[in-house]
C-alpha cells in the first residue's frame, strides 16, 4: 500500500515534468518561427518599362535626393508620372535648368517649391531609362509585408514575455503541488503507521550539539578563523582596490547610440565622429550635426536591424533616431530643422582625476595608437563601456612594454636618431623617451 | 517530517536565489560608478569639457563663438550657401596648398576617414554605405563637373543630403583632401595625375596660407561669419 501510493506520487511528478518541458519546448519553437519574419511582398511593376532595371537606375542617380513615398531634398517620386506629362518629365530629367530657363510655369513652381536647389541634369539617361525609373516609382509601397513586419515585431517582445510568465507560473503551480503532495503522503503514512501500532519516532540518543562540539575542538577553530580572515582580508583588498576604478561602468545613454552598427557592420571610422581625437586632448562628444550628416536621410534602420534591436536588446532602433530628430529640431516630413534645439545629456563614461594629464592626440596622431587598445572592441559594443582599468599601473604597463613605432614617423626622427645612438640601436619603448617621467602626466 | 520539510524548504530557497541571477548576454558591466575617494579630483574645480555649468546659456560649455568673434586657426569663407555662390567658388576658388606628396598623403588619410564611407576609396561613388544600400546615389567624381573650388565649397556647406565637414576638418585639411580628391577624378577619367610640386618648408606653406587669407579677408563683410555652419545641429 505504502508502495503503491509512493509509486503514484513518483509517476505524477514525471507527468508534470515531462508536460512543462513539451509546453516550454513548444513555446520556445513558436518564438523561433515569429521571429524569422516574413520576406518582404514582391515589387510588380504597374505600367510599361522595367522595374527591376529601373530600381537599379533609381538608387544609382536619383536616391541621393528623391525617396520614393516622402519627400527628401526633392519631391517624393511615387506616381510621379500622374502628375506630370510624360514628354515634360523627359526634358526635366534630362536638363532641368534649361527647363527653367525656357520659363515653364509647371517647372519654375517646383524649382521655387524646393528652395531653389538646383536638380543635377541627367543626359546620359535615354528615354527608356527614365521609362523604367518612372515604372519603378509607380510601384505600390510594398504596405502588406511592412505591416506584418511591424506586426509581429511589435507582438514578439510581448509574447515571449507572456510565454516566461506562463512557464514560471505553471512551474510554481507544479512546486506547490509537490509541496502539497509530500504533506499528504508523509501524513497518511504516518497515520497508516500509527494504526498498524509502529514506532514512528525513533529515540533521541543524547548527542552534544555539534556547536558545542565545534567550540571544544581547538583545531578546528583555528583552521576556520583562520580561513576567516584570509577570505575577509582578500575581499577587503579586492573592494579598496576597486575604489576609482570604474572598468565595466556602462550607464544608460539618454540616446541609445550603438557603436555595434555604426563603428561594427557600417564600419565607420572613429576618428569619422571623434574627429577632435586626431588633433586634441579631448577625444570629442560628435556635436549632433555629425549625426544628421547621414540621419537626414537615414530616418528609418532597415527591417532586419529593427527585428534585431527589438529581440537582442529590447531597443526600438527608430525611436532612437526620433530622439536625435527631437535635439536638434529636424523635422523629417518637411526635411526642415525647424523645432527647438535640446542639449543631449550624454553620461561621461571615462574620467580621469584632475591630478593625471592624458592627450588623446599625442596618442592617436603621434604614437599611431588604435582606439582599440585602450577602449577594446568598441564595434562589438552595443552599450559603450570602459574596457581598460585607466588605472597609473596600466598606464606605466603599457609605457614599459610598447614598442615606438619609428617608421616613418617624422616626430620621432630626431630622437629616435639620438637615443638609437646612445642605446645601441635596439628597440625603443615610451619609457625610453620618457614615459615614466613623474612630470609627464602628473604636474 | 520536520527534517524533511526543513530541507525543502532550503532547497527551494537556493533555487530561487540561484534563478534570480544569471542574464546570459550579461558582460561584466555595471551602470553604476564604483566608489571614489576623495572625489574632489574627479569632479573638477574649473569647468571641463562638455561640463554643465550656470554661466552658460542652457548650461551648456560647449558653445558656439561668440557673434564677431573668430575662433583660432578659423577663417571667414566669403562664398555664399547659394546657387550663385557655388558657382562663384567653382570659377574662382583655387586650392591655395600646393601640390606636394606630404598634403596629397595627409588628404588621402582624411579622406579616408571622412568621405570614403560613403564616395569609397576611389571615388566612385562605392562606399560601404552605398554598398549595403544605407545611403544611395552617391556620384562617381568622373559623372559630375567638379574643380577645386567647388569640392571645397561642398565640404564647407553640404550639398544636398551631404551635410557640412566644417566642423570635423580645418581650412588646411579640407584642400588636402581637395587635393585627394582632384587626384582621385583624374584617375576615374584616366588622366595623368598632377606632377608633384618639390616640397617646400613648413614656413612657405604657412606663408601661403596667410596670402590667400588676405586676399579672402578684404572681402569680408560683416555678414560673413553668419554664413558659418554652425556646430550643433543646423
Amino acid at each position: 500500500m505504502i508502495n503503491r501510493k509512493l509509486h503514484f506520487s513518483a509517476w505524477q511528478f514525471m507527468l508534470a515534468f515531462v508536460f512543462v518541458t513539451l509546453c516550454s519546448i513548444s513555446v520556445y519553437g513558436q518564438d523561433a518561427t515569429t521571429s524569422d519574419g516574413e520576406p518582404a511582398a514582391p515589387v510588380e511593376a504597374t505600367s510599361g518599362g522595367d522595374a527591376a532595371l529601373g530600381e537599379a537606375l533609381f538608387k544609382a542617380n536619383c536616391a541621393s535626393c528623391h525617396k520614393l513615398y516622402k519627400k527628401a531634398v526633392g519631391p517624393a517620386l511615387f506616381q510621379v508620372s500622374q502628375r506630370h506629362d510624360r514628354e515634360w518629365l523627359y526634358s526635366w530629367i534630362k536638363n532641368s535648368a534649361a527647363l527653367i530657363a525656357t520659363g515653364d510655369a509647371e517647372a519654375v513652381a517646383i524649382y521655387n517649391e524646393y528652395n531653389q536647389s538646383n536638380m543635377n541634369a541627367f543626359p546620359q539617361l535615354s528615354n527608356t531609362d527614365i521609362d523604367n525609373i518612372i515604372a519603378y516609382t509607380d510601384t505600390e509601397k510594398p504596405v502588406a509585408a511592412s505591416t506584418t513586419v511591424d506586426k509581429s515585431s511589435s507582438s514578439v517582445p510581448s509574447d515571449s514575455s507572456v510565454s516566461n510568465n506562463i512557464i514560471l507560473g505553471a512551474l510554481a503551480v507544479v512546486l506547490l503541488l509537490l509541496v502539497v503532495l509530500l504533506i499528504v503522503v508523509n501524513k497518511t503514512l504516518k497515520r497508516f503507521a500509527e494504526a498498524n501500532g509502529i514506532q514512528t519516532e525513533f529515540e533521541k540518543e543524547e548527542r552534544t550539539p555539534i556547536w558545542k562540539a565545534f567550540v571544544q575542538n581547538q583545531f578546528l577553530v583555528l583552521v576556520t578563523s583562520v580561513f576567516l580572515l584570509l577570505a575577509s582580508a582578500y575581499f577587503a583588498y579586492g573592494a579598496l582596490m576597486s575604489v576609482g576604478v570604474d572598468q565595466g561602468y556602462a550607464p544608460v545613454q539618454p540616446i541609445h547610440y550603438s557603436h555595434r552598427i555604426h563603428a561594427g557592420s557600417n564600419q565607420i571610422d572613429c576618428k569619422y565622429c571623434h574627429s577632435s581625437a586626431r588633433e586634441s586632448k579631448h577625444s570629442g562628444i560628435p556635436s549632433l550635426n555629425v549625426c544628421m550628416n547621414c540621419h537626414k536621410s537615414i530616418g528609418e534602420v532597415a527591417d532586419a536591424t529593427y527585428q534585431e534591436g527589438i529581440d537582442e536588446y529590447g531597443i526600438d532602433y527608430n525611436k532612437e533616431i526620433q530622439k536625435l530628430y527631437a535635439a536638434t529640431g529636424w523635422d523629417s516630413d518637411e526635411q526642415k530643422f525647424v523645432g527647438e534645439e535640446s542639449p543631449v545629456r550624454w553620461v561621461r563614461i571615462h574620467n580621469l582625476p584632475d591630478l593625471a594629464y592624458f592627450n588623446h592626440a599625442q596618442h592617436v596622431t603621434a604614437g599611431k595608437i588604435a582606439c582599440q587598445t585602450c577602449h577594446g572592441p568598441v564595434e562589438e559594443m552595443e552599450v559603450m563601456y570602459q574596457y581598460s582599468p585607466l588605472t597609473m599601473g596600466w598606464c606605466i604597463n603599457c609605457h614599459r612594454e610598447t614598442n615606438v613605432d619609428l617608421q616613418g614617423n617624422g616626430y620621432y626622427e630626431q630622437i629616435h636618431k639620438e637615443l638609437s645612438e646612445a642605446r645601441g640601436g635596439r628597440q625603443l619603448t615610451i619609457a625610453d623617451l620618457g614615459g615614466l617621467e613623474c612630470g609627464k602626466c602628473h604636474y | 517530517m520536520n527534517r524533511s520539510v526543513k530541507t525543502f524548504l532550503f532547497a527551494f530557497a537556493s533555487i530561487l536565489v540561484v534563478s534570480c541571477g544569471g542574464d546570459d548576454k550579461s558582460t561584466a558591466t555595471d551602470s553604476n560608478r564604483s566608489v571614489q575617494y576623495f572625489p574632489n579630483m574627479y569632479e573638477s574645480v574649473g569647468y571641463e569639457t562638455y561640463q554643465e555649468g550656470e554661466v552658460f546659456p542652457g548650461n551648456v560649455e560647449a558653445q558656439l563663438p561668440v557673434e564677431g568673434t573668430v575662433s583660432r586657426g578659423w577663417m571667414p569663407y566669403d562664398y555664399e550657401d547659394t546657387n550663385e555662390g557655388y558657382a562663384s567658388a567653382k570659377a574662382n576658388l583655387k586650392n591655395p596648398l600646393p601640390y606636394t606628396e606630404a598634403n596629397l598623403t595627409n588628404g588621402e588619410a582624411l579622406f579616408g576617414i571622412y568621405c570614403a564611407i560613403c564616395h569609397g576609396k576611389k571615388g566612385d561613388g562605392q562606399g560601404a554605405l552605398v554598398k549595403s544600400e544605407k545611403i544611395l546615389g552617391v556620384p562617381s567624381y568622373d559623372a559630375r563637373d567638379i574643380s577645386q573650388g567647388s569640392i571645397y565649397h561642398v565640404m564647407y556647406y553640404g550639398i544636398n543630403y551631404m551635410g557640412s565637414y566644417a566642423a570635423q576638418t580645418s581650412i588646411e585639411e579640407r584642400w588636402q583632401i581637395a587635393h585627394h580628391v582632384d587626384a582621385l577624378t583624374r584617375d576615374l577619367k584616366g588622366q595623368a595625375r598632377q606632377e608633384f610640386i618639390p616640397e617646400v618648408s613648413n614656413k612657405d606653406e604657412k606663408a601661403m596660407m596667410d596670402v590667400h587669407h588676405v586676399e579672402e579677408a578684404h572681402s569680408v563683410d560683416d555678414h560673413a561669419t553668419e554664413n558659418e555652419p554652425t556646430t550643433d545641429g543646423h
